[in-house]
């Protein structure tokens, strides 16, 4: 590239946007889903990255590549335990990029799956995990068709970590973000909340409870391909990863800049679940999902959508939870279970046990 | 769910509100005493539900919030040692010291695990033979018999290598220096029902008497604090000021017996300092002397450390029941839960972090740059 280029270039501030004061070191927090990574993303990646794909806010990006659009995403997985009840680490990685590229409406069709694996892992524990892969993308019906693998020292890595990317296709016409979210439109989740999240930190922290909770790791691709060949109006979808239920409807809200209600009540939450995350204190509508997401629907599609939900394996327990409010500021409300309002608001960084 | 969603029951709460307002002839101010308490009242809006003439006010039962900021930076200190595993419960990472806060210290190579039990942390001593093993041991009478367990069993098997960092405080000191302060309004409280689980509740009659307050010994669940309320309001409203016991199903007059005579073992009666409040006597529990070879900070002489408070933060007040959060001119402001001034905005028990994390509209409303949004 040629100086003069550069000189035109937009001028980029050379000065680090997260104060070296507040957080000289990264801190784990700021990958934690809440306000701590968010501020990272949007004050210095986006910042750095000038891109206005970037800055819609989708789970994935939506591209125009020739006559048809494409969607596009990446992903990578970092759980510790390798193997939990429920799923693993392959049966994760292929799932969470097909999830972030149904939450763009598009049917997920070509994914990369790159591999960073720790010297002295077990040769068994990596092909247990290769098996899952295969069996994940024959069930998302994606086919796996390139990577990579790297070795990092021993003690240089959780055994695993894998980097998966995905490309879909995006055969409709609708606008699916969080900026298009209407006043009145109904908010619709698929099922029950917080399994995954409480699955992952039983088996992590030893905690033996008497029935084992499993992950609700699923691929939502097909669930929400029925939705949108029933010509389903569909104004915002997103799966409901790290942060829970709170992190996404935040996340809607401030890219929308609307306020969106929900009612504790409706919320399903199985009740070992429930038990288990009473039992560290934790909230439930924080905990990490990998099977979950919501529907933004306009009002007059809400029934229908419901149906199509229910009827499918993934959304037996499909409900409306609540719906987008006319104030035009980014605010969620959460209407407590004795019916009393309060704030919704997004963590700092991980949901910490308390003391007692 | 058993044993929690009957006491979550909307009918049931808004009968058990119209009864509180039916019986509610003149203004009453209530504390209650535990975090626990406070972070439900605000998630779950019970205050909502109350006449106005009923106002609560938050008290010092959260251990995250009382623990002084000198130990926080004994913490810091020790968990930055090379050949040190600092453990802790979880919400104490994020408590900011004088210059940082354990989290920094994890993200410094520091080896900072959080345990659910100091048995835990016992267990890892025995694994790690060749590292120190630290154990956090803060909170109230409600955490005291564990950690006294942990300290009794690494005596009896000789575990060399754990100790604990020790700053244990009591409910019912906090409780009379309060009722003793010129300033105070708290006509009745609702006692924290877990510390009786341990302690059972015959230590408040003389303070109900000595300061004619009713003190009744309350659950955590809306219905139980609802029911609370309805009691201490019914003293008021009567004139009486006695103990009684809301949370029947978890509390004996007697306690738990057992883990009393182990707190007694281990720890004795300490003046203690409460971070924003100051030094109460008689208000902590430290080592015994023959258990004094647990102590973390003799075995890592860190026992000299004197720190300052931002002096915006009025934590202290809020602490007493004098203040609450949104009076103060910081909150939602220059002090929020990504950079508290104190530790009431840090803990998700803190009185300030409760109300800014379920009421922060209030504030945000107030504020112009909000507004124009």
């Amino acid at each position: 590239m040629n100086p003069v280029e550069i000189k035109n270039r937009k001028e980029f501030t050379i000065t680090c946007p997260i104060p070296v004061r507040d957080y000289p070191h990264v801190l784990l927090a700021h990958g934690g889903g809440g306000k701590l990574m968010h501020q990272l993303i949007e004050k210095m990646f986006k910042a750095a990255f000038e891109s206005s794909e970037l800055h819609k806010g989708r789970d994935a990006a939506v591209l125009q590549l020739g006559q048809g659009k494409t969607a596009f995403t990446s992903d990578s997985y970092v759980v510790r335990p390798l193997f939990f009840p429920g799923g693993d680490i392959g049966t994760l990685a292929v799932n969470g990029t097909v999830n972030d590229l149904a939450m763009a409406g598009a049917r997920p069709k070509y994914i990369s799956v790159s591999f960073i694996l720790e010297e002295g892992l077990a040769m068994e524990a990596l092909w247990r995990v290769v098996r899952s892969i295969r069996r994940a993308a024959l069930e998302a019906e994606v086919e796996i068709v390139t990577g990579d693998t790297k070795v990092v020292d021993r003690g240089k890595g959780d055994g695993m970590y894998i980097n998966t990317a995905g490309i879909g296709e995006i055969t409709h016409a609708q606008d699916i973000a969080p900026q298009n979210i209407q006043t009145g439109d109904a908010i619709l989740l698929n099922g029950d909340l917080a399994r995954h999240g409480m699955a992952v930190m039983a088996v992590r922290e030893g905690l033996e409870f008497e029935s084992a909770i499993e992950s609700d790791c699923a691929p939502l691709a097909d669930l929400v391909g029925a939705l949108l060949s029933a010509g389903v109006e569909i104004h915002c979808l997103r799966d409901l990863t790290r942060g829970g239920l709170a992190s996404a409807l935040n996340e809607i809200a401030s890219g929308a800049q609307r306020e969106i209600s929900i009612d504790e009540a409706l919320i399903p939450v199985r009740e070992d679940v429930a038990s288990a995350c009473e039992l560290l204190g934790l909230d439930p509508l924080y905990v990490a999902n990998e099977g979950r997401f919501i529907a933004i629907v306009p009002r007059r599609d809400q029934e229908k959508a419901l149906t199509i939900m229910r009827k499918h394996p993934l959304g037996q327990g499909a409900c409306l939870i609540g719906t987008v409010g006319n104030r035009g500021s980014a605010l969620v409300t959460l209407k407590s279970r004795i019916g009393a309002g309060r704030i919704l608001d997004m963590l700092s960084g991980e949901q910490l046990p308390r003391i007692c | 769910m058993k044993y929690l969603s009957e006491y979550r029951d909307p009918q049931l709460a808004r009968r058990l509100a119209r009864e509180i307002r039916r019986i509610t002839t003149k203004p009453h101010v209530l504390m209650e005493v535990c975090g626990g308490q406070t972070h439900a009242i605000v998630k779950f809006g019970i205050d909502e539900l109350l006449p106005q003439t009923i106002e609560l006010v938050h008290g010092p039962g959260c251990p995250v919030c009382v623990t002084p900021l000198e130990l926080i930076d004994k913490a810091v200190e020790i968990a930055s040692k090379e050949n040190v595993i600092f453990c802790s419960f979880g919400d104490m990472l994020r408590v900011p010291g004088s210059h940082k806060d354990l989290f920094s210290v994890k993200a410094q190579g520091g080896d900072i695990r959080i345990v659910y039990s100091p048995l835990d942390a016992l267990r890892l001593a025995g694994e790690n033979p060749r590292k120190e093993i630290v154990f956090f041991a803060v909170g109230f009478e409600t955490t005291a018999p564990a950690n006294a367990m942990a300290v009794y069993q690494a005596k009896q098997r000789d575990v060399p290598n754990f100790s604990i960092l020790v700053s244990h405080v009591l409910v019912p000191p906090a409780m009379e220096a309060i009722l003793s302060s010129p300033h105070n309004r708290v006509q009745g409280f609702l006692a924290a029902g877990h510390v009786c689980t341990v302690m059972g509740y015959t230590e408040y009659a003389p303070i109900a008497r000595k300061y004619n307050v009713p003190i009744v010994v309350t659950g955590f669940e809306p219905l139980d604090i609802l029911q609370g309320i309805y009691m201490c309001v019914k003293q008021l409203e009567e004139g009486r000021a006695q103990v009684e016991n809301q949370y029947a199903r978890a509390v004996r007059r007697k306690g738990n017996e057992h883990a009393q005579e182990i707190i007694k073992k281990v720890f004795c009666i300490v003046h203690r300092k409460w971070r924003g409040v100051g030094e109460i006597p008689q208000s902590g529990l430290g080592l015994r002397e023959e258990y004094r070879e647990f102590d973390a900070e003799k075995r890592f002489g860190v026992t000299l450390c004197t720190a300052e408070e931002s002096p915006e933060c009025i934590s202290g007040l809020i602490l007493q029941g004098i203040k609450k959060p949104p009076e103060c001119s910081a909150f939602g402001r220059t002090c929020t839960p990504e950079r508290p001034l104190g530790a009431t905005m840090v803990s998700s028990e803190g009185a300030c972090a409760a109300y800014y994390r379920y009421r922060n509209h209030q504030v945000q409303q107030e504020l112009p740059a909000h507004e124009s949004r």
